[in-house]
């Protein structure tokens, strides 16, 4: 109850709350530009709040990731392309219902189910705060090792159809955070001499690169469009009403979003997928599904709504990102030594408690300012794209150049840059990078200090908790092979698609 | 037959131009460093093989180079795409993109953070093919918010101008530490 309080007070303090309002009403408006994304807006704003507190920085990204969602809405539904790659199945139903005139129900339903699976998703993350402040003390080296090696397992597999790619990037992620002086050897790894690569390549400086850059160049090459909003007319909140009527479909895939939200690697748009699959399934009207389904609609925005809280829960309880996003905000946690594990619930549960509130009053904020504030929006997102390309290089600047004042770093994060723009190009994921640094560099440091417990490699996994997770890496690897025979047998490969929750954020 | 077929449907997959480019790239880079790895890290002797810091530099590379050849097969067994070498050429012309911020990035010290963001944002809005008259001012103005919002309200850590040295004294302080 102490900490409860605590972290209320937390939040009553005037730049948190200015934060909290930035954060919500910027990852909005961020979220339904298509072309700009969380992932862009956090990798440029990332830098700019180290100097802050780490609660106030926390609230400025942890709103733009829980709103952006909200805003990518828009986009899909009335012009037929996601703001953000997660709302990617909202314009399968929400498209076609602004076709037949019905754009204000589309929207109204989408941010209702929105709300649904975002107070959902922090639901389930309050209930199962006590038994996360249980269970992650048994957590110890071999069992972080073994549940981040699950991690990579699981971003390499979920890329289905790019799991050639998916590895090679990850592997690749892993490899560049070996670079530099190794910790605890004192040796150079791949420095080639170069004195700058001595200290490591810098996360953030890659994030920057692969994300920002990459977006700016991507647009800056692409020939320029500008996308066409009509507005809106009628009251915002009509879709409460309609949404209760499918309060089924909106809770279950809201239940989606929590489970994959907390899996690494799997995330909004696997959630979105299964519970689109579900209701699709279970509905009296299957048929309507991609032709103005208010099922669909709801089934994949309460989804996609329901992944941040939850994916805040392998961070918070393990220091374990589960995608991009939770990977940036974790180097906001290590700047302020504040470090995400087993030990944050012992000693700064106030943090944690504060965090919950904050998710839960970004939701609130945002909700109200969708209420009254759509149709400018729907004027926002007529920025022409080059014009977009070149605040973001301009912003990607701030984002680099103020980590150290280093113009090396600037070369670098132009190389990922070009990196990331060929990827996009190729339709490749981006996300198996930054997870093969962050993740890697878990793998190495928790592998060494679990070494002087380990007689035989059998000892990495006498205990309950890394047995488990040793039968689960061994569960995700039958099932893939399963699925590989099975699609051999049937002489029917899974279908490829270019919708991959890495190429817009 | 029928099951050469079946293996190579079963690499097959959404593909785009350039794919077979960059799994070549990819697996030249990676075979590179990984041949570079006996003289870019050190093996001690008596230390256990995991706690070796050449442990997870191998892991990752010889990961990278087996999944750079297996990309490279996939790429290979499917159809080839039209457009290869205009993809790759694009590749090559975003350099110039590329250039702008890192030229932007050596200017800011010299011309100052205000100055170098007002003046590279409309250069490169006609560089973008912008040319009405509203179009560059607004973004010359979008250039002004982002300086204010970042140095001048959250004081982010940017280098201020050396051509600030040479203006009057009252505005000189201004302008080194708000711009």
């Amino acid at each position: 109850m102490e900490n409860l309080l605590a972290g209320l007070e937390m939040l009553a303090r005037w730049d948190v709350i200015l934060a909290l309002l930035v954060g919500s009403v910027g990852g909005v408006i961020i979220g339904a530009i298509p072309g700009v994304g969380p992932a862009v807006a956090i990798a440029i704003l990332l830098p700019a709040t180290f100097s802050l507190d780490p609660i106030v920085g926390l609230t400025m990204l942890l709103g733009i990731y829980g709103s952006s969602m909200y805003g990518g809405a828009i986009p899909a539904v009335l012009i037929n392309t996601p703001g953000t790659a997660v709302n990617a199945l909202t314009s399968y139903d929400g498209y076609p219902m602004t076709e037949r005139g019905e754009a204000h129900r589309a929207v109204s339903l989408a941010y209702s189910a929105s709300f649904w699976g975002g107070i959902f998703g922090i639901g389930c993350l309050i209930l199962l705060s006590p038994v996360l402040a249980i269970i992650a003390p048994m957590f110890g080296s071999r069992e972080i090792f073994l549940a981040a090696f699950l991690g990579i397992l699981l971003v390499i597999l979920a890329h289905r159809g790019q799991i050639f790619a998916a590895g090679l990037l990850a592997m690749f992620g892993i490899f560049l955070q070996t670079l530099g002086l190794d910790a605890v050897t004192y040796t150079q790894r791949y420095t080639f001499g170069y004195s700058f690569l001595s200290s490591g390549i810098n996360l953030i400086v890659v994030v920057l690169g692969l994300f920002a850059l990459s977006q700016a160049f991507y647009l800056l090459t692409a020939p320029d469009s500008s996308p066409n909003a009509k507005p809106i007319r009628g009251k915002m909140s009509a879709g409460f009403r309609e949404l209760l009527r499918h309060k089924r479909v909106a809770t279950v895939a809201s239940a989606f979003g929590v489970i994959l939200g907390m899996v690494p690697g799997t995330g909004e748009f696997t959630a979105q997928f299964m519970s689109y699959t579900y209701a699709q399934k279970t509905s009296k009207d299957p048929d309507s599904f991609g032709k103005g389904s208010p099922e669909g609609l709801i089934a994949s925005e309460a989804a996609n709504n329901a992944v941040p809280a939850a994916a805040m829960i392998p961070l918070l309880a393990l220091g374990i990102p589960g995608e991009a996003l939770t990977a940036m905000m974790l180097s906001v946690f290590y700047v302020h030594n504040v470090i995400p594990g087993p030990q944050l619930f012992q000693n700064n549960l106030d943090l944690v408690y504060g965090l919950y509130f904050a998710l839960i009053a970004l939701n609130v904020i945002v909700m109200v300012f969708l209420l009254f504030s759509t149709n400018l929006l729907t004027v926002i997102i007529r920025v022409p794209t080059r014009f977009l390309g070149m605040l973001i290089l301009l912003l990607s600047f701030v984002g680099v150049y103020s980590l150290r004042n280093s113009l090396t770093d600037c070369m670098i994060a132009a190389g990922f840059g070009i990196l990331g723009l060929v990827l996009k190009r190729l339709n490749l994921p981006i996300v198996p990078i930054i997870l093969g640094m962050v993740l890697g560099g878990i793998m190495e440091v928790k592998l060494r200090s679990a070494l002087p417990r380990l007689k035989t490699p059998f000892d990495m996994i006498d205990r309950p908790i890394s047995f488990i997770l040793f039968v689960l890496i061994l569960l995700v690897l039958a099932l893939h092979l399963r699925t590989l025979v099975k699609e051999w047998r049937a002489h029917q490969p899974q279908e490829d698609h270019d919708l991959h929750d890495s190429q817009l954020r | 037959m029928s099951r050469v077929k079946t293996l190579q449907s079963l690499f097959k997959r959404y593909r785009r131009p350039g794919d077979i480019v960059f799994a070549w790239l990819a697996l030249i880079v990676s075979l590179y460093l990984l041949s570079r790895i006996a003289d870019q890290t050190v093996w001690r002797s008596g230390g256990k093989l995991f706690a070796q810091p050449r442990f997870w530099p191998a892991v990752s590379l010889g990961g990278m180079a087996a999944f750079a050849a297996l990309h490279l097969l996939g790429s290979a067994l499917s159809e080839r795409i039209q457009g290869r070498w205009q993809e790759v050429w694009l590749w090559i012309t975003s350099l110039e993109y590329a250039a702008w911020f890192i030229a932007y990035a050596a200017a800011v010290p010299y011309a100052g953070y205000l100055p170098a963001t007002i003046l590279f944002a409309i250069a490169l809005g006609l560089r973008a093919g912008y040319r009405r008259t509203s179009t560059l001012v607004a973004a010359g103005a979008a250039a002004g918010v982002i300086v204010v919002l970042f140095k001048t309200l959250l004081r982010v850590n940017l280098p201020s101008g050396r051509v600030y040295e040479v203006l009057p004294d009252g505005l000189r302080q201004i302008m080194l530490t708000y711009f």
